[in-house]
């Protein structure tokens, strides 16, 4: 049997406003990764994690409850957990992830950081009082609470005096410059992805990677975003072999982690698929997307290595051992 | 028998419906990733002619869709597929899921 739909829409739903995100986590660990960094609090320009990186290690560790959940006789007590879960926070019991994934997403926002100061950009980071931009909730169609949530994330940035947003995901992107605008009258916030940023301010590598790897577009920069030849012009400057698989750039095929919080085994079959596309042009792949990187990663196992693209352009633009200030 | 609610397609679309373009060439079913057959060509054609008992049944396909626009791509007639699917799971949980 699935998982109940409704009453995990309804977990997520009220996880997001009671206590702001879909999956609760604390601030120390959501902030973690720019302790040491000393970026300012707020400024006209920040960088806006959106919280993606910081929750992928927790919803693969509740996701992994989930798909054991899923087709067995627990699912009749996903009501109950519901109901549980509005009074004590029970994905903080559930989703327990390693010390190492944690540290391995975290790296990927401080090599964002880095590559930004190395482009000359001046930013600030909002620490715990950056919210998650309910991306999962508009995806799952609870709009209502969407719109006070994002009236909420506007709010935060208002208060600190916040022009320019800075992204580090396709989905986080995709919810302020495209959703957002919709939902809040008045919406003035010019918001860019890091990679659009990294283009603009035409950053120069420091060395020449000399490898090759497949490129796995995002479905949201590439279908809703339009970003596809960003990715494409930074590695090749840093000298990365792009090679595309039978479907890229527009016609991207999708990773399908969107299924993951409904649905975990269709979203693993739908990774299979694609890692199967990926593998027969390398052994190297490489992404843009929390969602697609997690994803795949599961049902890649050891036939592919995986990276996000920050950690293949930190290398390149940060000279060796991606020596940039932030690192 | 199905029971037809001519007023389903207005309580279903938040801005509009985009579905009567639709020409029935099935190029969204052949580049669907999850292989999902119904979406969008009869379930769109279910909340236009009011059926909405097939609508619900139809439950889990409406969410097991990625959102991931490959069928929009591809689309000759650009009906807004995925923005439809979302209104379709917002009439699902408000009306059925009471949230």
């Amino acid at each position: 049997m699935p998982l109940p739909t409704g009453d995990t829409i309804g977990i997520l739903a009220d996880n997001l406003r009671k206590r702001n995100s879909v999956l609760p986590i604390s601030a120390g660990n959501a902030t973690k990764w720019a302790s040491g960094l000393s970026l300012p609090r707020g400024t006209k320009t920040v960088l806006y994690t959106g919280m993606m990186y910081q929750l992928i290690p927790y919803i693969a560790a509740m996701s992994k409850v989930q798909a054991g959940i899923e087709d067995s006789f627990l699912v009749n007590f996903i009501k109950l957990g519901r109901q549980v879960n509005k009074v004590i926070n029970i994905s903080a019991f559930m989703a327990m992830p390693s010390k190492s994934m944690k540290e391995a997403y975290n790296r990927i926002l401080v090599n964002i950081a880095a590559l930004l100061q190395q482009a000359g950009v001046q930013f600030g980071y909002l620490y715990e009082e950056e919210l998650y931009s309910g991306a999962l909730i508009y995806d799952l169609g609870v709009d209502d609470l969407l719109g006070e949530h994002a009236q909420k994330v506007y709010n935060t940035f208002k208060k600190h005096g916040v022009k320019n947003v800075i992204t580090v995901d396709p989905h986080t992107t995709n919810m302020l410059r495209s959703v957002y605008p919709a939902l809040i009258k008045g919406y003035d916030l010019n918001v860019k992805s890091y990679l659009e940023v990294l283009v603009e301010r035409k950053i120069q590598p420091k060395n020449s990677l000399n490898l090759e790897a497949v490129i796995h577009d995002s479905c949201v920069y590439a279908r809703y975003e339009n970003v596809l030849n960003e990715q494409r012009t930074l590695l090749a400057n840093a000298g990365v072999d792009v090679k595309e698989p039978e479907n890229s750039g527009k016609f991207t095929l999708c990773c399908g982690g969107p299924a993951e919080s409904l649905y975990p085994n269709k979203a693993k079959a739908g990774a299979q698929k694609r890692i199967d596309q990926l593998i027969k042009v390398s052994t190297n792949a490489v992404t843009m997307c929390p969602i697609c990187f997690v994803n795949l990663q599961k049902a890649a196992g050891d036939r592919l290595r995986l990276n996000d693209i920050s950690t293949y352009l930190v290398q390149a633009y940060c000279g060796e051992g991606g020596a940039c200030a932030a690192r | 028998m199905a029971l037809v609610n001519p007023e389903f397609v207005d309580a279903v679309s938040r801005g509009e419906f985009n579905a009567s373009a639709c020409m029935n060439c099935g190029v969204c079913s052949a580049v669907c990733p999850m292989g999902i057959e119904l979406l969008p060509r009869k379930l769109f054609r279910y909340v236009l002619l009011g059926i909405e008992d097939r609508v619900l049944d139809n439950t889990e396909t409406i969410y097991s869709c990625l959102l991931c626009k490959m069928c929009e791509a591809n689309c000759p007639a650009r009906v807004r597929i995925a923005e439809n699917v979302r209104y379709l799971r917002y009439y699902i949980n408000k009306k059925v899921f009471k949230l």
